[in-house]
């Protein structure tokens, strides 16, 4: 058995004349936590659905777990799990319900797989009783990761599962992905939050039903070759603004409290840089601080996606 | 300035459930005041009220100084409302769900058209005026429900996740046209759960079990917890309170 368990091969899907994906190729192994990340209308949803069999690819093929996603649809909705990007459970029932629910579907029970579900449910044990509409997002998202997992799938799919998510239950979501990676599950994930694709063994970026890159996070920022100055100052829109109009400037962005900033001259002084803030506008920015960084997986995508 | 929100002890209990647990605070009229908490916080409730939809248990709350008990019709008249959720009407094309918005609002025909070609322009979607709505990425319709939610120039705009699974390259320019309207003199009031967005804000507050546990700039916040970032002050302070 080979440790494949997606194969997509030259696959292309349009509707009607939108190209969703297109001729797109790529394989995940084993126990690999695999990001796709890309603008929305790139072709994740289009991805997924068709690694779950819920529609079928225009050409190329498709393999999961070695099943082919045309004939051996049945095989791969049994054993894999899906989560897709709107809440799916039944709103009317409450926690404990749907996860029997979903156990009984897959022909298991909840005991026989507890323990694989064990660290996310004692967070949702606290509300068994609440039908899962009254759940804050949060917590709905726990439920529906337990409900995809009860029948111990090789493989999950998860749709932008923390969209919408506080950080902190954000951060909890990622450490029991993190834990499942242990089990030796393999895990597809799309995300539009960057410091999450951090947290991927390997993401492929995509736009427009094309892929962009393939590779882990370190190697995509190994990859990045601009160099980025870190500007702060008290009045950051304003400088944002005049560093736009800067004649010289390739890339202005917001990153928090700071801006990130290359010059189409590599080898621009920082001197250089911050005498022209300072003397080229009528604000005043004389608490501008200016240092060079290493870049951040977002640094790397805003300039893939352009 | 002036206060263009004022909040005193505002609650509101569904059943035994406190949504909203006696919160207290102001904005600033031209301020971009962010209002950040996880969850199930209560900020979806208390944006309710704050808009006129929902009738607090008790405290006191005036927006554009218009009280939320008895002039919550006015209140509709001189606010702007997106959410992520929220939307345009899909089955309509770009043009006609401004025309729509703004009829709605009572604008006359001149300036409808004045503000459509405005916003077409301003969002550079010259040719996709006269496509349906569900054509567009999402990142496209979030930018003109924003402009769209402030066609009729409100004095103050709530904005629930506005950017909520919006790629960063779209997420900076949806930020641009907040600070651009910002500039203008409407006050913001912005959720979110991207916290690179929250330093963006002039102050935030931070939610937690429908009580505001933390309200400040963002320097002052981060040097209070001793934090680099928003995110870290964020997950600070639901730690620390076990929250």
């Amino acid at each position: 058995m080979t440790e494949e368990v997606v194969i997509i091969n030259e696959v292309t899907k349009k509707y009607d004349n939108i190209v969703a994906l297109d001729n797109v190729s790529f394989v995940t192994k084993k126990g690999e936590l695999f990001g796709i990340i890309g603008p929305d209308g790139s072709g994740k949803t289009t991805l997924f659905r068709i690694l779950t069999t819920l529609i079928k690819p225009d050409s190329g093929s498709a393999f999961v777990l070695n099943y082919n996603v045309i004939k051996d649809y049945r095989k791969i909705r049994s054993s894999i799990g899906y989560v897709p990007g709107r809440f799916s459970l039944y709103s009317d029932l409450t926690v404990e319900e749907n996860l029997k629910f979903f156990a009984t579907v897959f022909g298991t029970t909840i005991k026989e797989n507890y323990d694989l579900i064990k660290d996310i449910y004692i967070f949702l044990e606290p509300f068994k009783k609440r039908r899962a509409r009254n759940l804050s997002g949060g917590m709905q998202q726990k439920l529906a990761l337990c409900c995809a997992l009860i029948h111990r799938p090789k493989l999950l799919i998860l749709d932008e599962p923390t969209t919408g998510i506080d950080p902190v239950s954000r951060n909890d979501f990622w450490d029991i992905l993190k834990n499942l990676e242990k089990e030796n599950i393999t895990i597809l994930i799309s995300t539009p939050y960057m410091n999450e694709a951090k947290l991927c063994d390997r993401i492929i970026l995509i736009q427009k039903g094309n892929i962009l890159d393939i590779n882990t996070p370190a190697g995509i920022i190994s990859n990045y070759k601009e160099t980025i100055y870190s500007i702060t100052t008290s009045n950051l829109y304003k400088l944002n603004l005049l560093l736009r109009e800067r004649e010289s400037a390739k890339s202005v962005q917001l990153f928090g409290n700071e801006i990130h900033y290359i010059d189409k001259n590599k080898n621009i002084k920082i001197e250089e840089l911050k005498s022209y803030i300072i003397n080229s506008s009528p604000e005043n920015f004389s608490d501008v601080k200016i240092k060079k960084i290493s870049p951040d997986i977002e640094d790397c995508f805003i300039a893939l996606m352009k | 300035m002036n206060n263009i929100i004022e909040v005193e002890n505002l609650t509101k209990k569904f059943g035994k459930f406190t949504a909203v647990d006696s919160i207290s605070f102001e904005v600033k009229e031209g301020e971009i005041f962010g209002f950040i908490g996880a969850n199930g916080a209560g900020k979806t409730t208390a944006i309710k009220m704050l808009c006129g939809l929902l009738t607090p248990t008790s405290g006191k709350a005036t927006v554009a100084s218009y009280n939320v008990y008895n002039q919550s019709e006015k209140i509709k008249k001189n606010i702007g409302y997106m959410s992520q959720k929220f939307s345009l009407y899909e089955d309509l094309t770009v043009k006609e769900n401004i025309s729509f918005y703004a009829g709605i609002y009572g604008l006359s025909f001149s300036e409808i058209k004045n503000k459509t070609r405005h916003l077409i322009s301003l969002l550079g979607i010259e040719n996709e005026k006269n496509k349906l709505l569900k054509s567009l990425p999402l990142g496209w319709k979030q930018k003109l429900a924003f402009l769209i939610s402030i066609i009729h120039t409100p004095k103050i705009v709530f904005l629930d996740e506005p950017t909520g699974g919006v790629d960063p390259i779209t997420r900076r320019q949806f930020w641009d046209l907040i600070y651009n309207a910002a500039n203008n003199g409407i006050t913001i009031f912005v959720t979110t759960h991207y916290m690179d967005e929250a330093e963006y804000c002039n102050r935030v507050s931070i939610l937690a079990n429908g009580k505001i546990s933390a309200l400040d700039k963002p320097e002052e916040l981060k040097k209070k917890y001793k934090c680099s970032n928003m995110y870290e002050v964020f997950v600070k302070l639901y730690q620390d309170r076990n929250l």
